[in-house]
């Protein structure tokens, strides 16, 4: 049996005991990140695109938020948002408040400040995220010296650290190779490595998992996960998958055309579906419960086109309850304490629990 | 639906069980180049490995990125040819035969790609896309393809009169998906390999999908050749799974016999590293999965190729190449210490000795 695991080569120095040192203070009793009525519209073909319409969620130091949904729902773009990454086409209106501090409005060069050192994002495709000329040592360093007053040789050995963190095989060596020689794995460790550089207050991962295989997903969810509690980091994970957010999430908000439709705690929400979409979704998941060849319960049709929203609740067309009622839009409240949806017939109202 | 379009090729179908494709001991490898031409080692693809897919039955095919399970797949196809090897094909072998002849035998022996974009041509109509099959075949009038397109897009839940005009990128992915599976269906194959064809799909869309190809296979009795790296949606969809690593076959046997009782350490990572759904189950473990990263293909691990992340791995793994041998009904393993059916999944320490040891094989320590 080879003892192959250098993954493993966690060395002497903690990891952990850095951070602090050029964080700032964070001003106590304030939600890490404030989102509210959060609207995000794109001017396109002369018409209008309701890429996101009136999002509001609050994330804390230390745990996680997942948001849900498919494509087009409005979860990326709502991410971008918190970044400052949208493009010139986009128009963001409501509040997003970081410590308290509005970032709607606010001027690039002090986004770009904020960007990278307290908030960071990691994206699905970590081969087309790094750049592909430069070896992989030198953008974690770039990412590092950017936002730190350090010299060339401590951001380096602070790079090596980082690489070292996030359990890239033999770092020092691998510092000095190009994205194409590592694996889809090790590239999601580097652009972790990036996104940590200086130890950001909030990380949002934008479908870190999605290229990855399984064993690597677990891997590097875990890897999330620990690095999270060593920075009492606030973690945004966004995902189409509900098995991730039911494992690693501490809170869950699923999205539809650019809405919440339902916001709990992870155990909650699990454990009472209210919303028809949040059923729909999660019926739609092969199981290994599940038979061969038994055919998945489905909802037909497709998500509506966000510049052509229907009046009313937007899965109304798709949704087995939906009657006449349905054609005016349910509003996004806390029926019950800690549980939110947006649905005049949820599940589990005159039905057996 | 077979009478106007089946035309020549059409040999009466093997007997429901029998095999339809068999691949015999097939090896692909291709040769690395550096830069100026010199010889830069070999990419052991697919090494060795012998399947069979039943008439009537879906063969699920497992694996990580590199394992070379799309490898296989073209290789099945002739796309390239095997280094060496045989491909049985409804009684022929495929290998062998040149031109008109592969042609001929391929039609009944379709594939659908993973991207539902790249796989159809942006400047064509949905119709066109569809009929060329029938076009290239040289198979009925021009009116009868034309009801022939229009039947098929029927058939995969596309209304002809609305979408038989549209373009590839007037479609949604799901959308372009169903006609990639009209294509594949146009000429009445017997069997569609689908190569991680719902993989790129949402949630809703997939399940859209895959329910699709259940009906297709309900009512048209085709078989599939289904490859993904989702264990769970292979379990949807499968008679009998295969588990592929670093090219060779691990596990091979049914369906339910697999996922309630893998035999494979590696089958055994796989199923422990899927996310539950339900809060209340633990999540995946890395201690409970596999550590680290496939080895490199251009340089295989000796004896067992799983042995170097494996936590039951010994001595005789690294000396000893494991043969797939079957330890239950139709149930086949390749692993010297295969996860007893006690549940004893704990590593080394609880390891015992295999089932069925070997004549002649050396005592562990």
């Amino acid at each position: 049996m080879s003892a192959e695991p250098p993954a493993l080569t966690v060395t002497g120095r903690s990891p952990a005991a850095a951070p602090a040192a050029h964080r700032r203070p964070s001003p106590p009793g304030v939600p890490l990140l404030e989102v509210s009525d959060l609207h995000v519209r794109f001017r396109r073909d002369g018409g209008q695109v309701l890429a996101v319409n009136g999002l509001s969620y609050t994330v804390s130091a230390g745990t996680t938020l997942a948001i849900i949904g498919e494509s087009g729902s409005g979860k990326t773009v709502s991410a971008r948002a918190v970044m400052g990454l949208l493009p010139a086409t986009a128009t963001v209106s409501g509040s997003i408040r970081f410590e308290g501090q509005e970032l709607v409005g606010l001027p690039e060069e002090e986004l770009r400040r904020r960007r990278g050192s307290d908030v960071a994002m990691i994206f699905q495709d970590p081969s087309r995220s790094l750049n592909p000329t430069m070896r992989v040592g030198a953008q974690v360093t770039e990412a590092i010296r950017a936002h730190l007053p350090l010299g060339r040789r401590e951001a380096r050995e602070r790079a090596v650290e980082l690489l070292r963190m996030v359990r890239l095989p033999s770092p020092e060596r691998r510092y000095f190779q190009y994205p194409h020689q590592l694996s889809g794995g090790m590239r999601q460790r580097v652009m972790i490595a990036i996104a940590l550089a200086c130890y950001p207050k909030l990380l949002i991962a934008d479908e870190p998992t999605t290229a990855l295989d399984v064993t690597t997903e677990a891997q590097i969810m875990e890897l999330l996960l620990e690095l999270q509690q060593q920075l009492s980091m606030g973690l945004i994970l966004i995902s189409h998958d509900l098995g991730l957010a039911a494992s690693y999430a501490d809170e869950v908000i699923v999205m539809y055309a650019g809405r919440a439709v339902e916001r709990a705690a992870t155990r909650t929400l699990f454990a009472r579906v209210r919303m028809p979409y949040t059923r729909a979704l999660l019926d739609a998941v092969p199981r290994l419960e599940r038979p061969p060849h038994s055919l998945l319960p489905v909802v037909e049709g497709q998500p509506p086109d966000l510049s052509r929203l229907p009046a009313g609740c937007p899965f109304a067309p798709r949704c087995p309850r939906a009657d006449d009622l349905c054609r005016q839009a349910p509003q996004f409240e806390e029926h019950e304490p800690g549980h939110w949806w947006a649905c005049w017939h949820p599940h589990g109202e005159g039905e057996e629990p | 639906m077979t009478a106007a379009t089946d035309g020549a090729g059409a040999a009466s179908p093997p007997a429901p069980g029998s095999a339809l494709l068999e691949a015999r001991h097939l090896v692909q490898e291709f040769e690395l180049r550096n830069f100026g031409g010199g010889r830069g080692g070999v990419v052991h693809a697919v090494s060795d490995v012998s399947l069979e897919v039943r008439s009537g039955e879906t063969l699920g095919l497992v694996g990580e990125t590199g394992s070379g399970k799309t490898t296989l797949a073209r290789t099945i196809l002739q796309a390239p040819r095997p280094r060496s090897g045989q491909v049985i094909f409804r009684g022929v072998d495929l290998v062998g035969l040149r031109g008109r002849e592969l042609l001929e035998a391929r039609r009944h022996l379709q594939m659908v790609f993973q991207d539902p974009f790249g796989s159809l041509d942006p400047k064509w109509r949905v119709s066109e896309i569809v009929e060329e099959p029938l076009v290239a075949y040289g198979v009925g009038r021009r009116s009868e393809r034309r009801r022939r397109v229009a039947e098929l897009l029927d058939l995969v839940g596309l209304d002809p009169r609305r979408f038989g005009d549209r373009r590839p990128r007037e479609l949604s992915g799901g959308q372009c998906q169903r006609v990639a599976i009209a294509r594949a269906l146009a000429l009445s194959p017997a069997l569609i390999v689908c190569d991680e064809a719902v993989s790129s799909l949402d949630v809703l869309i997939q399940a859209q999908v895959l329910n699709l190809f259940e009906q297709l296979r309900r009512e048209l009795g085709l078989s599939y050749l289904f490859i993904a790296h989702d264990l769970a949606l292979v379990k949807q969809v499968s008679d009998r799974v295969a588990v592929m690593y670093l090219g060779k076959l691990c596990e091979v046997g049914p369906a339910e016999s697999i996922y309630r009782e893998p035999l494979h350490p590696y089958t055994v990572a796989l199923l422990a590293s899927i996310p539950s759904p339900d809060p209340e189950v633990r999540r995946p473990r890395v201690a409970d999965t596999i550590r680290g990263e496939p080895p490199s293909p251009t340089d295989p691990p000796s004896g067992c190729r799983f042995r170097t992340r494996c936590p039951r791995a010994r001595e005789r793994c690294a000396l000893e190449e494991p043969p797939l041998r079957r330890l239950r009904p139709d149930h086949l393993v390749a692993c010297h210490f295969p996860v007893s059916e006690s549940g004893d999944r704990e590593p080394v320490a609880a390891a015992t000795a295999p089932d069925r040891p070997p004549e002649g094989s050396t005592p562990t320590p």
